[in-house]
Order: structure tokens, then sequence, then C-alpha cells
């Protein structure tokens, strides 16, 4: 008995943190204000309260019908293998079609040093010395 | 308590499906509906799964899987015609 309330408190968390993650994740690409960072949104908030969904649906299901349910599985692993190939792809196309975008989220440029270039020699700390070792190495030529 | 859980998670995909909706139509570009149009794919996922828990059947799942597997197609393709003028080459 315990065991069916402790299974339907869970799978009601899972049910409203899903939603809340899926709005979310909408109200962030209705109110952002550049594709680069609208696209922030749904790949992460909506693809995680999808994921909550689905994981509550296989409980209830498991849970109910006394018997193993793994197609909600399949389609979550679907789904968080899908969402980064799109969120890329999509990057990729509004970067393509010049899109604008706030110049305050470009950042600075890094500054390099000669050594990183390629200009001088990279400095490299001088190897610690262990106290005896290095004295037996000498002493071998 | 599930009922009542069931009855948020259902109002807050339908307005999160709501906003979406709302994106679609004002995006000033392409690759703005383009997202819209994903992530109403998911967001209609959810909505056929809370569906089916409400209903308790377990015949919704496999549109679930369709409509997961195409709306990733799609939008590959239209991000391939997008970038290089062209799906397949």
């Amino acid at each position: 008995m315990t065991f069916y309330v402790i299974a339907e408190g869970v799978i009601a968390f899972l049910l409203v943190a899903g939603g809340i993650f899926a709005f979310t994740g909408s109200l962030g690409m209705l109110q952002f204000k550049d594709f680069f960072m609208r696209l922030h949104g749904p790949t992460k908030g909506t693809t995680l309260g999808i994921g909550c969904v689905l994981i509550a649906s296989m409980l209830y299901f498991t849970i109910t019908q006394r018997e193993l349910h793994v197609q909600e599985l399949l389609i979550t692993l679907f789904l968080f293998i899908t969402a980064p190939v799109t969120g890329h792809m999509l990057a990729k196309t509004g970067l393509h079609m010049h899109l604008r975008f706030l110049t305050s989220t470009r950042g600075s440029v890094p500054e390099f040093r000669d050594e990183d270039v390629g200009q001088s020699r990279v400095a490299r700390p001088a190897k610690a010395r262990h106290p005896w070792r290095s004295r037996q190495r000498r002493r071998r030529p | 308590m599930l009922d009542t859980a069931l009855m948020i998670s259902l109002a807050l995909i339908v307005l999160a499906l709501a906003m979406n909706v709302y994106r679609l139509a004002i995006g000033p570009d392409i690759p703005d509906r383009l997202l819209a149009l994903d992530t109403m794919y998911v967001n209609s996922i959810a909505l056929i799964v809370l569906l089916g828990l409400w209903l308790n059947t377990k015949t919704y799942f496999e549109a679930a899987i369709l409509i997961a597997m195409l709306g990733f197609v799609s939008t590959m393709a239209i991000c391939r015609y997008l970038l290089r003028g062209d799906i397949i080459e």
C-alpha cells in the first residue's frame, strides 16, 4: 500500500516537473531577443521536460499493468540523441544566413601570447629535480 | 493526486504549444520558424503521451515514435536545404 502511494507521488512529481520544464523552454524561445539565444531554450529545457513526462508514463504503465514497459524509454533515448544534432544544424543554418545578433553576447576576442601563435619559444617550466635520482643520472655518462 | 498533476502538466504543455504557435507566426526569420516547428513536434509528443496516460491506453505510443522520427528527419531536411540549397547531393 505504501509502495503505491510513494510511486504515485513520484509519478506526479515527474509529470509536473516535465510540464514546468517544457513551459520554461517555450517561454525562453518566446522571450529571448536573438536567434542564437532563442536556440538555448528548446534544445535543453524542452528536451528535459519531455524526458520527465516519458519516464513518468513508463513508471505508470509498468506499475499498473505489472509488466515491463520500455517503449517510452526508446522515445526518450531517441529525443536525447537527436536534440543536440538538431540544435547544431539550426545554429549552422543561422550562422550561414547571417542572422542579426546582439553584439553584447559576442564576448571579447581572446588575446594570444607570442608562444601561442608560434612567434616565440614555448616557455616550459624547468623540471623539478629529484634529490638523489638526478644525481644518479648525472653519474651514468 | 495523479489527476491533478496530469491536469497541471496538460495545461503547461498546452500553454507551451500556444507560445510556440505565436513564435511561429511572428518569427522574424526562417530559422526562428523552423525552431518553433521543431519545438512543436516535441511538445506534441508530450501531449500524446499525456493523452495516453489520461485514457489509460498504450495505443498512442507508436504515433509518438512516428512523430519523433519524422520531426527529426524533416527538420534535418529543411536545415540541409537552407544550408546547401539541396537536400541530397
